[in-house]
């Protein structure tokens, strides 16, 4: 994971070997062709194929027929498609913005001066090496029977019905399972990050005086700006693919109500005789994450530069 | 797991130390700071919490559920474990995910390493130049967009089955795995591959006797992201396969809770029988597995 996504390296100088004769070594060719081949089959044929199903009412099964931009102008009008977009940024912005507060946060404390810091490092990890589907199901019942029956015992009233029983609150709980999952890779990442920090640094602003607030907004934070940059722009992505998270806390529910963009592609698509609609949603979903990554790397990156 | 971290020598220029497990924290002249220890300890209990409930739950017995679930089981129940077992045919989901990992992590390895190496030594060229970007650019586009096609055509190919997911974790591997080695493999020197050119050595012996040792370290960074993806994936699977004989955990899973989802002390048994492999190899290895993943992100 480099830390100038947009700059990728500059072509180099051929080496003196090469250089005297201009023929790439045929091998060379030999080494990427299978994959190249591999990956357009894989990739940018399914992306292709989407596209052109999306101007058809293709069911995925039977005739199907050119609809032109139909899908399009439907997708415009269709209120379970405004709901997954809303679902799906809401709760991606509300996480990405926590993870990336709480992993910070973390990761500066297991900097600092503790004990046990290998152990420590090697807890906060763990929920990344832990499938995501089936914590969610441990959490579905902790938030459905657990949650409810510790606030009966201390008289909380508000939370004694599980939240994900209520359209209002259930994304809530998508939000806590995403958060407690992804912030383990995010902490590891600020780690890498904050030791790339001199101490020198704190030291010497320690020694005029400046408060630990100050020196967090001088010193560690601009230092950290490329993986806070990496951090805000791969946190966002992933969760706008959110899916493993809903399907076992949720299964969209109540209702549609946490319905994701990818939950709605699989079942309309797959179960839904959708396929032409849903490749339709898939195509401007496509164009929804690039414009979003690069208008965050443009702004996150500007910052960077200014310090 | 195959990939093991060893040192690459003196002639690279910033690889990790022999001796590389984790980054090295300078003794602290200061005082260690006990509250701050004590509250990081209180928040990694909120990790913790959640695996102390999976196995308690797994140990108790139908009418022991209920409450708010912390308590200790009275007596442990290990019919839980044995149900479980049958009921979500563990044996065969773990032997499928395990095939499916070894040969996701052995096939990306050895593929994504050269391809990123061909790339790498020609990226003046406006070729391979192209072909870095047409990787790169794939990055940005998330799985669920070209779902529907894909599942299609692993059908029509006869690719709905593990050899299939086996080929497109090392195929959408590529983009991000391009991306890393490149950037280590621009760090190598050239001289030792024009020396071994010199006398007389083919470049396919120069990047399996020379370069891919050396890319040890990072091998290991993506040996294990390409373990942990997947392992423990389960949007793939679910869409890909088509015989249930070829489930995944997680996919089991899902297919145990849908038909099973009252039991809930046989279904924590499940649950933590399928977390269990990659939770005891982390134990053993999470220090390895931790500065793995931190090179993978300082690079």
């Amino acid at each position: 994971m480099s830390t100038d996504v947009s700059r990728p390296a500059r072509p180099g100088t051929p080496p003196p070997a090469l250089r005297q004769d201009r023929r790439v070594p045929r091998v060379f060719y030999l080494m990427v062709l299978p994959a190249v081949a591999l990956f357009a089959v894989f990739h940018t044929l399914p992306l292709l194929t989407g596209m052109f199903f999306s101007l058809t009412n293709y069911a995925g099964y039977g005739e199907w027929s050119f609809v032109g931009l139909q899908n399009y102008a439907n997708l415009f009008g269709d209120d379970r498609i405004y709901g997954a977009y809303g679902f799906t940024f809401l709760f991606a912005i509300v996480s990405t913005i926590a993870v990336n507060i709480i992993a910070l946060a973390v990761a500066i404390a297991l900097n600092g001066r503790i004990r046990f810091k290998t152990g420590f490092r090697g807890i906060f990890f763990i929920p990344n090496i832990l499938s995501i589907l089936i914590v969610g199901y441990v959490f579905n019942y902790l938030f459905s029977n657990s949650v409810p029956a510790i606030a009966e015992a201390l008289g909380i009233t508000s939370l004694t019905t599980s939240i994900l029983a209520s359209p209002d609150t259930a994304w809530i709980g998508v939000v806590i399972l995403s958060v407690w999952q992804a912030a383990a890779f995010n902490i590891i990442i600020y780690l890498a990050g904050l030791q790339t920090i001199p101490t020198e640094l704190y030291e010497a602003a320690a020694l005029d005086g400046a408060s630990p607030w100050k020196q967090f907004t001088s010193i560690t934070f601009p230092m950290i700006g490329a993986f806070f940059t990496i951090n805000m722009v791969l946190s966002l992505k992933n969760f706008l693919q959110v899916f493993d998270q809903i399907i076992s806390l949720t299964a969209g529910g109540p209702g549609t109500s946490t319905e994701s963009i990818s939950v709605l592609i699989y079942r309309g698509g797959f179960q839904g005789g959708e396929y032409g609609y849903q490749t339709a949603n898939a195509v401007i979903y496509l164009f929804v994450i690039i414009a979003i990554s690069f208008i965050q790397l443009r702004i996150l990156q500007r910052r960077e530069a200014s310090f | 797991m195959t990939a093991t971290s060893q040192s690459a020598g003196p002639v690279l220029v910033d690889t990790p130390r022999p001796d590389d497990v984790g980054p090295v924290y300078r003794p602290d002249r200061r005082s260690v700071n006990w509250w701050l220890t004590a509250l990081v300890a209180v928040c990694a209990l909120t990790v913790l919490i959640p695996l102390y409930f999976t196995v308690v739950t797994a140990l108790k017995t139908p009418d022991q559920l209920g409450g708010t679930g912390f308590g200790l089981p009275t007596s442990a129940r290990w019919e839980n474990f044995a149900e479980a077992w049958t009921l979500t045919s563990f044996p065969r989901a773990l032997l499928n995910t395990g095939l499916v990992t070894v040969g996701a992590v052995l096939l990306t390895l050895l593929t994504n390493s050269m391809v990123a190496y061909a790339i790498a030594r020609n990226l003046h060229r406006r070729f391979f130049k192209g072909l870095y970007l047409y990787f790169i650019a794939a990055l940005f586009v998330p799985f669920p967009i070209i779902m529907l096609p894909v599942v299609k055509q692993t059908a029509i190919l006869g690719l709905d089955n593990q050899l299939g997911l086996i080929l497109l974790y090392t195929v959408y591997g590529l983009s991000f795995n391009i991306f890393v080695y490149v950037a280590y493999i621009r760090s190598i020197p050239l001289e030792l591959e024009e020396a071994a050119l010199t006398d007389g050595a083919t470049t396919w012996t120069v990047f399996w006797r020379i370069i891919f040792p050396l890319l040890g370290p990072m091998n290991a960074t993506v040996g294990i992201l390409t373990c942990l993806w997947a392992w423990n994936d389960f949007m793939l699977p679910l869409v890909i396969l088509s015989d249930p004989s070829a489930q995944t955990l997680p996919l089991a899973q899902f297919i145990f809770q849908g038909q099973f989802n009252t039991n809930y002390s046989v279904a924590f048994a499940s649950y933590l029988m399928a977390m269990a492999p990659l939770l005891i190899v982390y134990i053993f290895a999470q220090r390895w597995v931790i500065s793995g993943v931190m090179r993978g992100s300082s690079k």
